[in-house]
């Protein structure tokens, strides 16, 4: 099918839109200053350690790459499944996708023990690493998605953006996997060391993903003025609410898969029930706001029209993801690890002790960074190229908007 | 005048005799401390050889860490007395039996896997294990990811949070890179054993740990593995440590 959506450029030339890039550009300046501090004295002024030895930056370069991938959910919806309505919301999905991915691992890196060595990590590989192998997956993905873009940019090539957004899916499925199972194969810690981690991954990338989604395209046009119908926001909506229903449903049988096996009751109490800032924030932060306050705005006949609360229930996912992740990667690393089951252990490195992680200031900064350098990317590129379709309203998305009117 | 060291002739006499002394077999310095045949110069790592630890912590006091100390002393990993951030490449750890209260105390450090749980995610294969069964990291191409430290299940590894003072040329380090225990692969590939075992032997008079080759029938290891009955940690990993434990 022929795509006659217009797109344009944004005019970026107000006074709101250099102000939002200039503080976009102010968290960029002060995560590369909490890195360079961090690098400069080295990480014993993070709130890391050798106990906790990835900590808030890892929680927001995950976030931001699990994020990435499901962000290209809605082209993939479009090219890959067929569903015409959301085509002309691809080309957004591909760049965010890219723009999320970029802060993430920016992130990552500007964290390394060793920045400075980002060259030896392209050219010197241990193929059996996952890490490794998420190298060329992330690597990849730019290239992918990049030519996907072009494809449908170029509209004499556009006949091929069907087979590259398939491949840019598959692609995707396959990066998600991966970074889930940068923790699922660690089997020495309890808390990981489970093949759920992967496919858990890809269900939590398509809900962050989507909620990021929703909040760059409802931000995008209400601050330029560009018509943008409910019809395809409610479809929008109701993927998101199933995608956070689906992303509860992989955590619950996480969470039960691991309480069935006695050994891991341990792990279990400490995050569901006693471990402080994690358990708090695994039943406020993940439960109550990343999932049951979505949920409840999202499929309620008396909240879910309104699309302040599709905003309102998209930061909240955005939200619980971070506390997620923060779970995920803190909570599992604070659990001592067993080394000696049934004997109480104690030693001057930590053995048997819960680990007190509290993020540092220029962790925080690191990590928030990433999301400014994503959305300060979106932003400029926003201006330099038509990513974005002119016309969204009802009259022109919803095939059954004319028999409506009459 | 006498030969320089670098003579030659020199060196071969010197093998020659080191490997003399080690085909002896039973050159006894101290207590469990024997001479090791030498790597010699430019030698591969030989597959041949298994080099492993036997710790038998019923020799092992609670409060006795000589073999920390000669560790810190040989490898030159001085920390900032920070404890959450300063390096630990050997640990004395307690254990007290949660059903009989009965303690012991013993000796971790890199268990030195046969297939390393570290080496497998490292992304730039900076960890590494030798055909001999050691297992270290490359300095030069560790990027600071720690991903290893993640998946050593013996929390054997430590992070280089600040600036190093005081290395030992055999042993480097560098802030940003992860750091363990090496078997005190210098002392071992000279024919020496790791500072922890003659420490444990010389200063604590104890003779706890045991270090050889598990290849060789002969060794002192060898026979005492086939004396005692021996555990690794976290047996059911099956990572076929090189440390070997006795009494727990």
């Amino acid at each position: 099918m022929i795509d006659t959506t217009s797109y344009s450029t944004i005019r970026g030339n107000s006074t709101e839109y250099f102000t939002l890039l200039g503080w976009l550009a102010l968290m960029v300046l002060a995560g590369l200053g909490a890195s360079w501090y961090m690098e400069h004295n080295g990480h014993w002024v993070t709130g890391m350690d050798n106990q906790v030895v990835w900590g808030t930056p890892h929680v927001f370069a995950v976030f931001l790459v699990v994020a990435a991938s499901g962000a290209l959910n809605v082209a993939s919806i479009a090219s890959v499944f067929g569903k015409t309505e959301y085509k002309p919301l691809s080309r957004l999905s591909a760049l965010l996708a890219l723009a999320l991915l970029a802060g993430g691992l920016a992130v990552l890196v500007l964290d390394l023990g060793r920045p400075d060595r980002l060259i030896v990590a392209m050219t010197t590989y241990n193929f059996k690493s996952i890490f490794a192998w998420n190298i060329y997956l992330y690597t990849g993905f730019f290239a992918v998605v990049g030519v996907y873009l072009w494809l449908m940019m170029d509209r004499p090539l556009a006949k091929f953006s069907k087979g590259a957004g398939t491949f840019a899916f598959l692609w995707r499925l396959i990066l998600t996997t991966g970074t889930g199972s940068i923790f699922g194969f660690l089997v020495a810690r309890q808390a990981y060391d489970a093949a759920i981690m992967a496919p858990m991954f890809v269900i939590l990338s398509f809900a962050y993903g989507m909620a990021f989604f929703l909040l760059v395209l409802l931000a995008l046009y209400r601050w330029t003025g560009r018509p943008l119908g409910d019809f395809l926001v409610g479809r929008l909506r109701n993927l998101l609410r199933l995608f956070v229903a689906a992303s509860f449903y992989f955590v619950l049988v996480y969470h039960l898969t691991n309480l069935y096996g006695t050994e891991n009751h341990g792990v279990e109490r400490f995050l569901l029930l006693d471990g402080g800032v994690i358990t708090a924030l695994f039943w406020v932060g993940q439960v109550l706001v990343g999932y049951l306050a979505p949920m409840a705005l999202l499929y309620h006949p008396a909240t879910r029209e309104s699309r302040a609360n599709v905003v309102l229930a998209s930061i909240l996912v955005v939200l619980g993801g971070v506390a997620q992740m923060y779970v995920t990667i803190v909570g599992g690393q604070a659990y001592p690890l067993n080394l000696f089951p049934g004997y109480e252990a104690s030693s001057s490195f930590f053995d048997g002790a819960i680990t007190a992680y509290a993020p540092s200031v220029p962790e925080i900064a690191l990590g928030l960074s990433g999301v400014a350098m994503a959305l300060a990317i979106v932003t400029v590129a926003l201006k330099v190229l038509p990513f974005a379709a002119e016309d969204l309203s009802d009259a022109r998305m919803d095939p059954n908007s004319a028999a409506k009117a009459e | 005048m006498s030969a320089p060291a670098s003579d030659p002739r020199f060196e071969s006499a010197r093998r020659r005799f080191l490997q003399g002394a080690a085909a002896l077999a039973a050159v006894t310095l101290a207590p469990g401390v024997t001479l090791l045949a030498p790597r010699a110069a430019g030698a591969a790592a030989s597959d041949k050889v298994r080099w492993a630890m036997l710790i038998d912590t019923t020799k092992c006091d609670a409060g006795c860490d000589h073999c920390v100390t000669a560790c810190r002393d040989e490898n030159g990993w001085t920390g900032h007395d920070r404890a959450r951030t300063d390096p630990h490449w050997i640990r004395k750890v307690d254990l007290r039996d949660r059903a009989t209260g009965a303690t012991h105390s013993l000796p971790v450090m890199c268990q030195h896997c046969e297939t390393p749980p570290c080496v497998d995610v490292c992304p730039t294969g900076a960890s590494f294990k030798r055909a001999d069964g050691i297992v270290l990291v490359d300095k030069h191409i560790c990027i600071g990811c720690r991903y290893c430290m993640m998946a050593c299940p013996y929390k054997a590894r430590s992070f280089v949070h600040e600036d190093v003072t005081g290395q030992k040329p055999h042993a480097p380090r560098g802030k940003g890179t992860v750091e363990s225990c090496t078997f005190c692969v210098h002392r071992v590939d000279a024919g020496q054993q790791p500072a922890c075992v003659v420490a444990c032997a010389e200063k604590a008079g104890q003779g706890a740990m045991v270090f050889g080759d598990l290849n060789d029938p002969n060794s002192e290891i060898a026979k005492a593995a086939g004396r005692h009955v021996t555990n690794r940690i976290r047996a059911d990993l099956g990572l076929n440590q090189g440390v070997l434990y006795h009494g727990l």
